[in-house]
């Protein structure tokens, strides 16, 4: 699960992490407010108005209104105060956002961050992240702040340092202090470096972070340490005990019928194709998606029911996958290991005939009560193809899908 | 001989009155699995199913029934908990099948556990759905009506996908040895490495399928493995060819980040240390069949 970065900023600063200072606004008037107690708090002129959206790339991505430029994702105000904010504010709530991790479609911008000017004199980057080969959390840092550090990743590997953190220690001063004077910082700048990485591991283990990202980690003209930017996402598996989390879920960036199939536990993901799937398992849906494209056809979703699949989940997969108006058919692809075949079979009975269903289906069961499975979707008298194996299925399905109007 | 567990393998169940816990116990009881031991807090003192003891701690379990192996129905927030209970009260073989466990518990039961594994413990999972020998013993929520005794080994990511491959070298004739499921979480017990060396050793396992899927580099190690030390014949399936960038497909694992971990790199990886790859993961039977013929390796 993302968040946006004013609530990255405000949960590092729970945390202790070194941020601006600034304030979210919902409107062009809260924004034009923001910026006027910034100007007075900190006695500079300098702000800047930030879309808030879950996409990166958001300064340089192009806010539209109506189909035209309207200006940058993030606007820094020089001069004209408070009234030059409540500008920006307006062409950028309710534009359209559309960067470089989101085009073409964009995201339109509900929020905006009101954050003072800062004098920057270098831009890092700061990640974390669980590394699966050495089953620790890893620190990656960088000079080439404010960069695509995939890029610098893949290109220039040499410029990522990092540090791999034993749970047990914790981040230990030494390895933190190597990374520190790595990215050629002043003794003075090193010691907050190694406190705010520290902060920010804490918050890591403490929310059960998947990924945080500060890019750019600022160095000031002051020689200050801190956040330019708050990159933050959960591990979905740990969001029972984080009720808080929740309030922070901004569904208006998530795809609703991932969202819809997420609270009915199956793990559903919309792809281009026109070919339905519905599958239990996840290595079994990703071959099943593989075996369509294998077959000539196009799948048209991800779509695992899980393994406490019932009549009810079946029913509810199925009105997901025709939630998508390109799907043209629908292929049901179940091993039953925990899930009983014939209560599949039942569902897809119902779901056929609650929802109406007017693409061909083509089903393929094996496993637990198969024979009962199969008997119940021959005897129901319904468009049903039965396939014996997965490929005969894909190959059913792929050949129905082709021939539709 | 097969690997990890056999007939005389003695398993105790933690979580084995909740739902799943208790109706996979009992599907493992009719295989013919000496379940010897439930565990739930608070608990003690009842019996499963009539016949099976149920202990408050797995210590117990361990002192009064002599199990060795034991399999994780615990829900998430106390999974991790449940491996550490089961190592600290010397379990040899610790098997989760839990699903949803966050990776952060993972991270830190894992390194707990680091100095132990492949010595004196093994831990298969989470998210898995366990390890069978044919015939003798079946620790976990595979259907076991679909398996036979036989010789081929397999190793895998996926559930289901295993079923696949079972279903296949049974219908073809070949039956398996032993089948592990490794799971779909980031952080695991058992990677492909330790597998392939246990299937490597074992007499009964003439060649081996591995099940591999996007994300990670758990196979291009495998592969690195396999080069060096495995004769035997090995056919490999990776799941998600199709699978787009920066989607996790319903394993938490299973993520292609960075431009890493893509099924294709797999592939070449596997490939290029004598690795038969199926075409598709409905032939990932008759592929072996091929490849064992191809060596002179079928029986008739």
């Amino acid at each position: 699960m993302k968040i946006h970065e004013y609530q990255g900023k405000e949960l590092f600063r729970n945390y202790g992490v070194t941020v601006p200072k600034g304030a979210v606004a919902f409107t062009p008037e809260e924004a034009r407010l923001a910026a006027e107690q910034l100007i007075t708090e900190t006695g500079s002129p300098v702000v800047v108005v930030k879309s808030q959206i879950h996409a990166g790339g958001r300064g340089k991505g192009t806010v539209y209104r109506d189909g035209k430029d309207a200006g940058r994702g993030v606007k820094v105000i020089t001069s004209g105060g408070s009234a030059a904010a409540r500008e920006a504010a307006e062409y950028m709530l309710g534009g359209t956002l559309v960067t470089i991790q989101n085009a073409p479609k964009g995201s339109v911008v509900r929020r905006v961050y009101v954050e003072q000017g800062i004098k920057i004199a270098r831009e890092l980057y700061l990640g974390m992240l669980v590394d699966r080969d050495t089953r620790r959390v890893v620190v990656m840092a960088s000079v080439e702040g404010g960069m695509d550090i995939e890029k610098v990743a893949a290109e220039t590997p040499e410029k990522i340092l990092k540090a791999f953190i034993d749970p047990t220690t914790g981040v230990t001063g030494h390895s933190a202090r190597t990374l520190g004077f790595g990215l050629g910082l002043t003794k003075e700048q090193v010691s907050q470096f190694v406190a705010l990485v520290a902060n920010l591991y804490k918050l890591f283990i403490a929310e059960d972070a998947a990924l945080i990202e500060v890019n750019p980690l600022i160095v000031t003209d002051a020689g200050i340490v801190m956040a330019g930017d708050a990159k933050v996402s959960f591990d979905e598996n740990a969001e029972y005990r984080h009720k808080q989390h929740e309030s922070w879920r901004d569904e208006t960036e998530e795809n609703a019928t991932e969202l819809e199939a997420k609270r009915a536990d199956i793990s559903y993901v919309a792809l281009d194709g026109n070919i339905g799937c519905m599958v239990n398992g996840a290595g079994l849906a990703m071959s099943t998606m593989d075996i369509i494209a294998h077959c000539g056809g196009k799948p048209a979703n991800f779509l695992d029911v899980g393994g406490g699949a019932d009549e009810a989940r079946v029913t509810k997969a199925f009105s997901i996958i025709l939630q998508d108006p390109d799907v043209k058919g629908i292929f049901v692809n179940i091993f039953g290991g925990i899930v009983k075949c014939d209560l599949i079979a039942q569902g897809i009975i119902n779901a056929t005939k609650s929802l109406g269903l007017k693409v061909p289906v083509v089903a393929r069961l094996e496993g637990t009560n198969v024979e009962l499975g199969r008997k119940l979707l021959a005897e129901s008298g319904l468009n049903i193809t039965p396939a014996a194996t997965m490929l005969e299925g894909a190959q059913k399905i792929c050949e129905l899908v082709s021939k539709a109007p | 001989m097969a690997i990890l567990v056999n007939k005389d393998t003695r398993v105790l169940v933690q979580g084995i009155t909740g739902s799943a816990g208790a109706f996979h116990a009992k599907k493992c009881l009719e295989y013919g699995t000496k379940v010897v031991a439930g565990v739930t807090p608070g608990r003690g003192g009842e019996k499963f199913d009539g016949t099976v003891p149920v202990f408050n701690t797995v210590q117990d379990a361990v002192r009064e029934t002599g199990a060795d192996a034991s399999v994780i129905f615990v829900p998430p927030p106390g999974a991790a908990d449940a491996i550490l209970e089961a190592a600290d009260a010397g379990v040899r073989l610790v098997i989760c099948i839990t699903e949803g466990i966050p990776v952060i518990d993972m991270l830190k039961a894992r390194r707990a556990l680091e100095h132990r594994l492949g010595k004196d413990l093994f831990l298969v999972g989470p998210n898995c759905p366990g390890v069978i020998t044919p015939g003798e013993c079946k620790i976990g929520i595979m259907p076991g009506h679909i398996h036979q005794p036989g010789s081929v080994g397999i190793v895998s990511r996926s559930g289901t996908l295993t079923y696949e491959a079972v279903g296949q070298t049974t219908a073809v004739g070949l039956g398996q040895s032993s089948c592990v499921g490794i799971g779909g979480d980031p952080v695991n017990g058992m990677d492909f490495v330790q597998a392939l060396e246990l299937f490597n050793a074992d007499p009964q396992t003439e060649s081996i399928i591995m099940i591999g899927e996007i994300g990670g580099a758990a196979e291009e190690k495998a592969a690195e493995y396999i080069q060096k030390h495995v004769k035997k014949p090995v056919v490999g399936f990776i799941a998600g060819r199709t699978a787009p960038p920066g989607k996790r497909m319903g394993h938490a694992g299973a993520v292609i980040s960075g431009g890493k971990g893509t099924a294709q790199d797999k592939i070449d990886a596997l490939e290029a240390a004598g690795v038969r790859i199926a075409p598709s993961p409905a032939q990932m039977g008759e592929t072996l069949k091929a490849l064992l013929a191809e060596r002179g390796m079928l029986k008739a």
